[in-house]
């Protein structure tokens, strides 16, 4: 860490400390603001620790900041120097780090809550929120003090960014910073919720309010979970494709990983390029339908045997149908192997008529191919792919991809896949690459340059 | 759809849909006569909540395993039952439980007005369920406050006695609705009740106490806040909603995903069309009859549409793919490559447990039964059995001989309980169909 990383931590970590013994004694002697700050820092802590799994996802919709509302609802209750109190707790107790990370977060907290608790104090919102006399303008107060909240927060984070110079902090501020501030504002009104029920509730208001939220958290867990096993058995099916020629395997991972960059080039929207990958992943499993025999031949098929290899797109399609998210993905798989000019397989479509993913796809796949261990060959080098694929850029490949993809190959380097046979796999047929743009795989016929 | 109902339903059966919409009709038109006849009271109110739980209902959500719930109308509905006073006036709410009943249905069916005009098909057995669980909360807690003049409206009451109260309220609420929703899933899934109201329970309890929680928040706020109270407490509601959309929707892929995968050997030509689908539903209803929980019968119905799968590895398909004519340690061999492929994803071991163990033999000779045989691979033996001497006819004449043939392997191939509960559900033709399938989004 640059000296200027440890001033600036020492520095914020001393100014939360001497706030925290501020608010101590701020708050010392409220019988009422010494229950609500303790009952608030125990439900803190059991949120922290009622889903675990959350953090892992970080998840910024549902209550990974549940600190601003316990803070707001201490601001309330308590003031300013309870809501100091309560944030220290939940930086503590936050997460499994190191203590100069917990000590920083710590005091991050506080100070954010503290700024928070002064806007409450400020307006007065929180006098009539506990005396009952208030109306629906108070939610602004909560607005205000909520953006206090995520104001100072981000001030102090862009900070450690700057001092420990990790990331551009340019790059999460206008990330994820700006784009969840909103919720995290909103989240406010959990606190005022806690506040307004509390003179007749009690610790049941913060419970009752919580209790949603944790249901929320479980549910997200749940869905996380699913998430993992449903990558997990897509992989297995995967798999059981590649198991049938040892030579591809990986292949489709490493489609995924091309045509993914490929879409990153071209600025396609996020949940289209998680369903690209899909596709990227999935583009040959038609190939469960296609017979080991054929697959596996290492001589020149025949016609029939072609068509037969011709038909993997159509049973992929076939396989995945009824997955309704995929619905994109499997346009893509159906097309993978149509070429601009027409003369594909399965339909001939040309040109524009091919959905964009099977264009993605198709670049992706020749290239892995050329740029992975064949039988018959060794692996090309990444230079070389690229020569092949600018070759056949507009008749067999759409050029808005082919130069994507040389354009994502300057940023990020690809790494030629060699398989070497493992022990015992030496025997396995030499079969001819369907994938491969340079090779012709029926017999007899010539390749058409 | 392969498989079809044969015969009506015999009239004795008990419908518990037909009995639950029919008592929630009654109710209803019963409710809006009584309230009509004694004028809508505190109009201002009644249209505030009429309104959140028209658009609690517009936003309903699918759960996971094939259950609907409108999170924001039930807690709307439970907070209406439940008021007291009503905003900084304090005014007593004099609301009967007649207009109650009648508000709470008549906001969901127009909520459920969007749904319909969109083609959705819109489930009246969830509605009545709502509108129950919210008629039983008002029957028990408007007599108690009765317009502040009850028991509850005393204002010498010590602070926590009206929370607690309604805290005790909406968790009898709560098991009220899971019997009354299991009498409806029993009814729509052909399962016996016991078993299915303990599903109800369990899976009820996460979103129902989230839902419960927000009603008396709800409640309780609007004492002080009025109409504004509702939007401001509904928000953790609506990320509790959100999660559990999320998550049926992450379900009801993977569901898909099973079912793309015990497509594939039909696809590659090792097993005939539409076979894996019908032992699984075949598998399903044999589970339910015998009274498995929802977890297992989930593990039960993606063993049961994956079970071919070890036929992949061999290098030729068997003749119509069907396991029943191959020797036993072909058999064996099948099984256990399905397993370990199933195996490999780390996340389906008790899949692949039962995969394994699908094709070992009930007992054997001079055996006692192995017990460690788990009961869903001695399901899928009988029914993928049943299913390959069948296949998708719908003649009754060979569902007769498969069963005679079921049964002369009894003594040591098939588990006699599984092959007499299947005959049962061949005899009453109860077919399954592929909706009522744990976890399948239908």
């Amino acid at each position: 860490m640059p000296v200027r990383g440890r001033i600036y931590l020492a520095t914020v970590i001393a100014v939360g400390a001497i706030a925290v013994v501020w608010a101590a004694l701020d708050m010392a002697g409220d019988a009422q603001a010494e229950t609500a700050v303790l009952v608030l820092s125990l439900v803190s802590i059991a949120i922290e620790h009622s889903t675990p799994a959350m953090r892992r996802y970080g998840n910024t919709n549902i209550g990974v900041q549940m600190t601003l509302p316990i803070s707001i609802a201490a601001g309330l209750i308590a003031g300013p120097g309870g809501a100091a109190i309560v944030g220290l707790v939940s930086g503590l107790v936050n997460m499994p780090v190191s203590w100069v990370k917990r000590s920083f977060n710590a005091a991050n907290f506080v100070l954010s809550a503290l700024a928070a608790g002064f806007v409450l104090l400020a307006t007065g919102a929180d006098t009539r929120v506990m005396s009952g006399d208030f109306d629906i303008v108070v939610l602004v107060d909560i607005v205000l003090a909520g953006s206090a909240y995520v104001l100072v927060n981000a001030i102090l984070i862009v900070g450690v960014l700057w001092a420990v110079e990790v990331v551009p902090p340019r790059a999460v501020v206008f990330g994820a910073m700006l784009r969840t501030a909103p919720s995290h504002v909103a989240y406010g009104f959990l606190g005022l919720m806690i506040a307004v029920l509390w003179p007749s509730l009690g610790a049941l208001a913060a419970v009752l309010v919580v209790l949603p939220l944790v249901v929320a958290r479980w549910a997200f867990s749940q869905f996380a979970r699913e998430q993992e096993a449903y990558e997990a058995t897509i992989r297995t099916l995967v798999q059981a494709v590649e198991t049938k020629d040892h030579y591809t395997r990986g292949h489709s991972e490493r489609v995924a990983k091309a045509s993914v960059m490929i879409a990153r080039v071209l600025a396609i929207r996020e949940d289209r390029v998680t369903a690209l990958r899909y596709a990227g992943i999935l583009h040959d499993v038609g190939k469960l339908g296609v017979p080991t025999t054929i697959l596996q031949k290492t001589t020149g098929l025949s016609d029939d045997e072609f068509a037969s290899i011709q038909k993997h797109p159509l049973h992929g399609m076939e396989m995945l149908r009824d997955i309704e998210f995929l619905d994109e993905a499997i346009k893509g798989i159906r097309h993978h192997h149509e070429r601009l000019d027409g003369l594909g397989y399965p339909e001939g479509l040309r040109g524009d008529e091919i959905p964009e993913f099977a264009r993605v796809i198709a670049v992706a796949d020749a290239f892995d191919s050329m740029t992975s261990t064949r039988s018959y060959r060794g692996a090309r080098t990444s230079e070389d792919a690229v020569l092949e694929i600018e070759r056949c850029r507009g008749t067999q490949f759409d050029a808005v991809m082919v130069d994507a993809l040389v354009q994502a190959l300057r940023k990020e380097p690809w790494v030629p896949t060699t398989v070497e046979p493992r022990e015992g796999e030496s025997e396995l047929p030499a079969s001819l690459d369907h994938d491969d743009p340079t090779v012709d795989v029926v017999a007899g016929r010539e390749r058409d340059r | 759809m392969t498989s079809v109902d044969l015969a009506p339903r015999r009239r004795e059966e008990f419908r518990g849909t037909a009995f639950v919409v029919g008592a929630a009709g009654l109710l209803v038109i019963w409710a809006v006569v009584q309230t009509a006849s004694a004028g809508v009271q505190q109009v201002q109110v009644a249209a505030v909540f009429a309104i959140f739980i028209a658009i609690g209902e517009v936003i309903r959500i699918e759960l996971p395993g094939d259950r609907e719930a409108a999170p924001l109308g039930a807690a709307g509905a439970l907070a209406y039952a439940l008021l007291t006073t009503y905003g900084p006036g304090s005014m007593a709410t004099v609301q009967s439980v007649w207009q109650v009943v009648s508000l709470t249905a008549l906001a969901a069916l127009i909520g459920a007005l969007p749904h319909v005009a969109a083609g959705r098909p819109t489930r009246f057995d969830e509605i009545a369920r709502r509108v129950l669980a919210a008629a039983f909360a008002a029957a028990i807690f408007r007599p108690l406050y009765d317009g502040g003049n009850g028991v509850l409206g005393d204002e010498s009451l010590a602070s926590w006695v009206l929370p607690l109260v309604m805290v005790l309220i909406v968790a009898a609420t709560g098991l009220i609705d899971a019997a009354v929703s299991s009498l409806v899933r029993a009814d729509r899934n052909r399962a016996p009740y016991r078993p299915t109201l303990r599903d109800e329970l369990r899976a009820l309890l996460g979103i129902g106490s989230a839902i419960g929680a927000t009603g008396v928040l709800i409640a309780l706020a609007a004492q002080v806040m009025g109409w504004w109270a509702i939007p401001v407490f509904c928000v953790p509601l609506l990320l509790t909603q959100f999660s559990f959309r999320r998550y049926a929707s992450i379900r009801a892929t993977y569901d898909q995903t099973i079912e793309a995968l015990s497509r594939v050997t039909e696809v590659g030509g090792y097993t005939v069309k539409g076979h894996a689908t019908r032992v699984s539903e075949i598998s399903v209803a044999v589970g339910r009859e015998m009274g498995m929980a929802e977890d297992d019968l989930l593990d039960l119905r993606y063993a049961a549409l994956m079970h071919d799968l070890g036929q992949l590895s061999l290098a030729q398909p068997i003749p119509g793919g069907a396991t029943v004519m191959v020797d036993a340690g072909d058999q064996r061999r099948i099984a256990e490559l399905g397993a370990s492929v199933i195996r490999e994803t780390g996340v389906l071991d008790e899949v692949a447990d039962i995969i394994e163990r699908q094709a070992d033999p009930y007992r054997r000779p001079r055996e006692h039964a192995d017990p460690t045989l788990p009961v869903s691979s001695r399901i899928i033996k009988a029914a993928n059995a049943y299913d390959d001497l069948v296949g998708d006819s719908l003649e009754y004449g060979p569902r007769l001989d498969a069963l005679e043939r079921l049964r002369l392997g009894m003594a040591y191939d098939f588990d006699p309980r599984v092959v007499e509960t299947l005959a049962r559900i061949v005899r009453k033709a109860r077919v399954p169909h592929l909706s009522t399938a744990p976890g399948s989004q239908r």
